[in-house]
């Protein structure tokens, strides 16, 4: 069960302002000057607006000095508002709770911190570091903060598979919880932001060039005009929860997942380091719906990766041969990343949140920037199953994909909960 | 002895004065439960005060800056208490004169 949500997305922090973004298209990519002073060939990128928020209501004074890891920042904003949105308080005077664990990725954390260790280093000065570099440096210091925030007793741990990260914690955290090792799980993922993360991908040629002065119109997935994606950063967090230990406390559900399921396509049959195998894809996409004890059919709304690159209509094609259904009887389908980006690590965390939000609501988000519709997605899904504005929603089950570099897929199945069934 | 009655005055506030900048480095690593009024000539760093031991490293960061002096792996094994550390410090500056 799902009954904790907490979003620090580009186009909003806190679940009323990531709502309200998605359900009316407002988008959080910016001209960055930093990227532009750096000569960065895609100055536009996503990143959430810290500015109203009071950081002391997430870290102590000893924690916040010489901060300069931004995943971490978001991680624990979206981790402790999901905590507390699932009605749990932080008291630190506590027993371990045994039976709360975190599983929360990320993809390289600290850049900042380790940029500025490493001029300490180069210079001899090892001696002035500081406590600071190891628990802002390492990967697993968003989980290693979320606990002891917590007092989390189970499994405490980061995953990192690129931008399957979030999804796959969703996954891990949810297998952890029905194999009966844990009661609840916070799960979720985090990416820093910055030049230092994003200048990779802009060497890759894999972002969009030509979008500098018009930022809102460069994440363009699904387009015929989609130039690469736009890179972003942030976090999601989701709170699992066995169905007793959820009615138990009389907790509010916003959804369950059925189930779900991670793969690699062994980078064979077309996949690569940097592009998936569609044989593995589909594999993935139908074993999540077996695990689910669902028909493909059964799936009412996909939200996709979908990230704005030449990719998209392969994507399309396997969701299409994998669930058996094309035009007309295509589902919804959309992708959150024309307003937020591709938030890499944490785009799976942000995007299942998105989702949830999605089936609270009964509401399917707009797709933005796809009024020119590739024609290779148009011949496969008829053009109104990929709304351009937000629609009712009267389905329960929709299904959330990532897909990652070194050929890793996650599909999670996501249904509205209710207790009869 | 006037002279010297003169020297042990300008030492006095001295002290008191290291003490005043130390206790403002020290206050910034306490636990959210340990008030700045509990910081004492006599208080331990660790037992005392509650501080983090890998803050501590963080304290003598900061001394070295506030202070302008360097100090070894030697002087930090033995920086335990406040009064420790005022001793240190004394020493450094003074060998540094």
């Amino acid at each position: 069960m799902v009954t904790g949500l907490g979003v620090c997305a580009p186009n909003g922090i806190g679940l009323s302002k990531f709502q309200k973004a998605l359900e009316i298209g407002i988008s959080g990519i910016a001209h960055i000057e930093l990227l532009e002073k750096l000569n960065f060939s895609c100055q536009v990128a996503g990143k959430p607006n810290l500015e109203n928020i009071d950081l002391n209501k997430y870290f102590n004074k000893i924690e916040l000095k010489n901060l300069e890891a931004s995943g971490l920042v978001y991680g624990l904003i979206s981790g402790m508002d999901a905590w507390q949105d699932a009605g749990f308080s932080f008291e630190s005077n506590t027993e371990p709770d045994w039976e709360t664990g975190i599983i929360f990725g990320t993809g390289i954390s600290g850049v900042e911190r380790f940029r500025n260790a490493i001029y300490d280093v180069d210079e001899g000065r090892v001696r002035r570091l500081g406590s600071g570099t190891v628990m802002q440096t390492m990967a697993s210091s968003i989980s290693a903060f979320l606990g002891g925030k917590l007092g989390a007793g189970n499994q405490v741990t980061t995953n990192s598979s690129a931008c399957t990260t979030g999804a796959e914690a969703i996954l891990m955290g949810f297998d952890r919880i029905r194999s009966g090792k844990a009661k609840r799980m916070l799960v979720g993922s985090c990416s820093d932001s910055g030049p230092y993360v994003w200048g990779g991908f802009d060497a890759m040629r894999i972002l969009p060039r030509k979008f500098n002065d018009n930022p809102t119109m460069a994440s363009r997935p699904m387009s015929a005009s989609a130039a690469g994606f736009v890179p972003g950063s942030g976090s999601g967090a989701l709170v699992l929860e066995s169905l007793e230990s959820a009615l138990e406390r009389d907790a509010t559900i916003y959804a369950e997942i059925k189930g779900g399921h991670v793969n690699s396509g062994g980078q064979r049959n077309g996949g690569s380091m940097t592009a998936p195998n569609s044989d593995a894809v589909q594999r993935c996409i139908r074993q999540a719906c077996f695990d689910s004890g669902i028909h493909p059919s059964d799936i009412d709304a996909i939200n996709g990766h979908l990230t704005a690159t030449s990719k998209d209509p392969i994507e399309i094609q396997n969701w299409s041969e994998a669930l058996g259904r094309s035009g007309e009887d295509f589902q919804y389908i959309n992708s959150f990343k024309g307003t937020v980006g591709h938030c890499l690590a944490a785009s799976g965390s942000i995007e299942a949140v998105g989702t949830v939000l999605q089936l609270v609501h009964k509401k399917i988000y707009p797709n933005v920037n796809c009024e020119d519709l590739h024609p290779e997605i148009e011949a496969i899904v008829d053009k109104f199953k990929i709304p351009q504005k937000a629609m009712p929603f009267s389905g329960k089950i929709i299904a959330k994909a990532s897909f990652g570099f070194g050929d890793v897929n996650a599909c999670i199945i996501f249904k509205t909960f209710s207790e009869r069934n | 002895m006037p002279v010297l009655f003169l020297k042990h005055l300008v030492k006095e506030t001295d002290m008191t004065e290291r003490y005043e900048q130390l206790k403002t480095i020290v206050q910034q690593y306490l636990p959210d439960d340990v008030d700045v009024a509990q910081i004492s000539m006599e208080s331990n760093f660790t037992e005392d005060l509650n501080i983090n031991s890998a803050n501590l490293v963080d304290v003598v960061l900061d001394v070295e800056d506030e202070f302008d002096i360097l100090l070894e792996n030697e002087d930090m094994d033995g920086m335990k208490t406040v009064k420790d550390a005022l001793r240190i410090i004394d020493g450094k500056i003074n060998s540094t004169k």
